[in-house]
Parts: C-alpha cells; sequence; structure tokens
C-alpha cells in the first residue's frame, strides 16, 4: 500500500516542532483523512479541530504545504508524494495546541458592526434582483482561511486597525441588504481599515466557497468609500443637496 | 512554507509591464513615426501640438499621461504590480519580510482612489480612438481598407471592451444601489450593471490583451510610418 510522509506541527502557544508520521494513502483519501488516521493509531493527542469532513463546517482549516486549505477539501491525490507533506496550523492566529488555533478574535471583530437594521415601515418583501448579490456572501462557512492569507494580518499583524476579509464579507452583505437603513461607510473606513487592503486577491484565492471576496464585496465596499469621501463631485452634490433640503 | 514555485506566477507579469513600460517610455519620448496617411499611433492620439508651437516635447508626453493613470489605479493592475514589484505579498501565504505597511491609506496610494475620474477620462480618449479608427478606413479621400484599419478597429475595440470592464464603472452603472428595484430607471440600471458584471468577471485577461494590442498597434504605426514595413491595402 502506498505510504506519504506527514510532517504535522506538534506544540503549542510557547512554541513547537514538526513531528513527522507515515500514513498508509487509500483512494478518496483527503489530509482530514491522514490526520484522523494519525490521531488514532499513531499520536493519540494530537489536536486537530473538525466536524462535517464536508467542507460546510469551516472547521478543519489549516497550511498544506503551505497553502491555506480546508484540510477535508484537499485531496491526497492533488499532492505531490516524493517529499513530506506539511501540516501547520494557521499563521495569523495564536496556536492552542498542535493544529488547533484561537480564532476568538474574529468573534470579537464581529461584535463591533453593527447588525441588520431594517427601515421603518420596511415591507418585507425582496426581489430576487435586489437580493442576488447578498445571496453569494451567504455562502461564508466562516473558515477564516481568507483572513489567515490576508498579508495584513498575517504578515503586519494590524489586528487592531483591520477587521479582514470576511468581515468586509459581511459588512457588504449588510451594506448591499435592500432594506437595511444603517450606513457602516465610516466605520469601514476608519475602524475597519478597508484602505489597509491592497485588493492582492489572496483572500479570493483561498475561499473553499469560491466567494468573489474582492470583486464582489472589498472593491465594491471601496468604491462605496470612495463615493464617501474622496470623490469631490459627489461630496459637492451631497452639499448642494443638503443645502436645498435645508432650505425647504 | 509554500513549496510551489510560486514565483512563476510573477514572472509574465514582470516581463510584460516591464518590457512595456520600456517601450512605451521610449516612444513616448521619441515623438516622430506616430502616423501614416490615414493612420494614428493611440500613444499620440488625439494630435496636439505636432508642430510644437507651446509644447517642445513629444505629443505622446500629453497623452501617455491619462490612459498610464488608469491602468496605474486600474484594481487588477494594483494587484499585478503590489505583487510583482512591490512583493506586498510577493504571492498568497508567502512572507514578504518585516517593513512598514499602511496599504492605501497613505500617499501616494491613497491616489489610487481616483480611479473613476482615470475612467471618465479614459472614455474621452476612447472617442478619438473610434474617431482614428474610423478615419483609418478613408485613404486620400476614397473608402479603403488596409491593415493597419484592421489593426487600429481590433485595438479600440479591445480597448472599449477594457474600460467597460472597469471596476468603478461598474459601481456606477448600479453596484452603488442597496436596492435595484427601489430607483429611478431601475430596470436599466440593473441591466447594465448585470451585463457589465459579465464583462468585469475578465477584467484582467482584457487588461491584457488591450495592453498587448495598444503596444502592437503603435509598433505597427512606428514601421510603416518609418518605411520598416509596407501596408498592406486589403480593400
Amino acid at each position: 500500500m502506498a505510504e506519504a510522509i506527514f510532517e504535522l506541527f506538534r506544540g503549542n502557544r510557547e512554541g513547537g516542532q514538526p513531528a513527522t508520521y507515515r500514513v498508509p494513502i487509500a483512494p478518496g483519501m483527503v489530509v482530514l483523512d491522514a490526520l484522523l488516521y494519525i490521531q488514532a493509531h499513531l499520536a493519540f493527542d494530537l489536536a486537530v479541530r473538525w466536524n462535517c469532513k464536508a467542507g460546510k463546517c469551516g472547521s478543519c482549516s489549516a497550511e498544506v504545504n503551505g497553502r491555506p486549505r480546508l484540510t477535508c477539501k484537499t485531496r491526497m491525490d492533488s499532492l505531490p508524494l516524493e517529499k513530506p507533506i506539511t501540516v501547520h496550523p494557521m499563521k495569523a492566529f495564536p496556536v492552542i495546541k498542535d493544529l488547533v488555533t484561537d480564532v476568538s478574535w474574529n468573534y470579537r471583530v464581529n461584535k463591533k458592526i453593527p447588525p441588520f437594521e431594517p427601515r421603518p415601515g420596511s415591507e418585507w418583501k425582496m426581489y430576487q434582483e435586489d437580493v442576488d448579490r447578498v445571496q453569494e456572501f451567504r455562502k461564508c462557512i466562516e473558515c477564516f482561511l481568507c483572513q489567515n492569507v490576508c498579508h495584513v494580518l498575517r504578515e503586519h499583524d494590524k489586528v487592531e486597525q483591520f477587521a479582514g476579509p470576511r468581515f468586509f464579507v459581511r459588512v457588504a452583505a449588510l451594506e448591499m441588504h435592500p432594506l437595511d437603513s444603517k450606513s457602516r461607510t465610516r466605520m469601514l473606513k476608519d475602524e475597519l481599515g478597508i484602505g489597509l487592503c491592497n485588493i492582492t486577491k489572496c483572500c479570493t484565492e483561498v475561499c473553499p466557497e469560491e466567494i468573489h471576496i474582492t470583486d464582489n464585496a472589498i472593491i465594491p465596499l471601496k468604491e462605496r468609500i470612495v463615493d464617501e469621501f474622496y470623490d469631490p463631485v459627489l461630496m459637492l452634490v451631497r452639499k448642494i443637496r443638503g443645502a436645498k433640503q435645508e432650505l425647504s | 512554507m509554500r513549496r510551489d514555485a510560486w514565483w512563476l506566477e510573477l514572472l509574465p507579469v514582470i516581463v510584460l509591464l516591464g518590457a512595456f513600460g520600456i517601450y512605451a517610455t521610449l516612444r513616448a519620448f521619441e515623438g516622430t513615426y506616430y502616423e501614416w496617411g490615414p493612420y494614428l499611433s493611440p500613444f499620440y492620439s488625439p494630435l496636439i501640438d505636432p508642430r510644437h508651437r507651446w509644447w517642445p516635447f513629444s505629443p505622446a508626453l500629453l497623452i501617455l499621461i491619462w490612459p498610464l493613470g488608469f491602468r496605474v489605479t486600474c484594481y487588477y493592475y494594483r494587484k499585478a504590480y503590489y505583487r510583482a514589484f512591490f512583493l506586498d505579498p510577493p504571492a498568497c501565504a508567502v512572507s514578504e519580510g518585516v517593513k512598514r505597511y499602511r496599504g492605501e491609506t497613505a500617499f501616494p496610494f491613497v491616489l489610487q482612489n481616483l480611479h473613476r475620474y482615470f475612467l471618465y477620462v479614459a472614455f474621452v480618449f476612447l472617442i478619438f480612438l473610434w474617431h482614428d479608427a474610423f478615419h483609418a478606413f478613408f485613404f486620400d479621400g476614397r473608402m479603403g481598407v488596409g491593415v493597419g484599419t484592421l489593426v487600429l478597429l481590433f485595438n479600440v475595440i479591445l480597448l472599449t471592451v477594457y474600460a467597460l470592464s472597469c471596476h468603478s464603472l461598474r459601481h456606477l452603472s448600479g453596484g452603488k444601489l442597496d436596492c435595484f428595484s427601489c430607483v429611478t430607471f431601475a430596470a436599466p440600471r440593473h441591466t447594465a450593471w448585470r451585463w457589465l458584471s459579465i464583462l468585469n468577471e475578465r477584467h484582467m485577461l482584457y487588461a491584457w490583451i488591450s495592453l498587448i494590442t495598444v503596444g502592437l498597434t503603435d509598433l505597427y504605426v512606428r514601421l510603416v510610418a518609418s518605411g520598416a514595413v509596407r501596408d498592406l491595402r486589403l480593400l
């Protein structure tokens, strides 16, 4: 039977080192299967977070051969077996143990975002053309691979100034909602730090749900920021309209 | 650490953008061989002060700054050159080393927010380029088709498609609306947004093809104007 050599990060917040395991390969196997094999037969104390093994719960995010991926959606036959397959925890988040990271920072960011606030007296009826865009964003499984790969968080550690792609998707879903009345553009600029994003599209590349994060969420939000804060003509139009409303 | 050859994806960007940058700079300063018969190079269109009455330098210098601004602030090219030239990041999940990072919040990159203004200017230039393509059908007052006619026509079509696939245009056409069905002209705005979104999906492709063709179009006009090749009359 064919074998694969795995090099897993073993350790915790204080540090760790790679440990090597040999795993028999079966047809149709994914990396998560191999991790569970290791946990069951070779390293009983290996910490791996997983739930559905169907690419829908977003729990098993890790870095396979240096690429952020869901281990349950990474087929073994897509990986070269000549060299050991490395599996490391997500780099952008603190390690709890082995492959499990502490992603609670994301939930704290999420709490900052004002939730959906319907216009008073809204008729609860929506047309498909109005919710097409928002429906794409609802596919997010919160695996946080986009947060992990984003260099603003991963390399520059701007956790205080930057919300990350996952939350730009959430804000986009709220901002583009036909019944929502709240504006979050100032918050996007000042608190969620969308200006720090330089649209290098890594979030889109790693998204297992294939959400067009950059093109459909981040860039439209950046354009809304331009409308509000950088477009002198629109600013003038708003001023004139405001003055007219005051006069009337 | 990524083990694949991630740097390979940077090479075409470095080569193509680098080569185009060098060629366009040389041509911008050259100031000659920009028209022949009914053909005018897109680098020099619209032709401003060719006899140097008030502008002593190459007329292309007055022109190229605008398409350059449009491409430099383009959402696709930003990705390409931030990765390839600023290594910010060089590739996904590849370390870029410790350095100060302010993204697009401070000068000069905060100026990327002016993209839509370059888009407006790009449309003005497209009007001139369509005029040039139309003009290229007339040789000494008589209608005809040369290879250059087709080259100019092909070039302006691709430039138009590239401009129409722009993210800012997609936003202005209807993307800025929260509710398509709640505004005046809802149906045409939604239709426009939907069609522009289809084009926008291939914005990268159009960005590259139009860059290459605009360079080749100028090269063709230069070769014909300098006498290095003869324009073939097809009709």
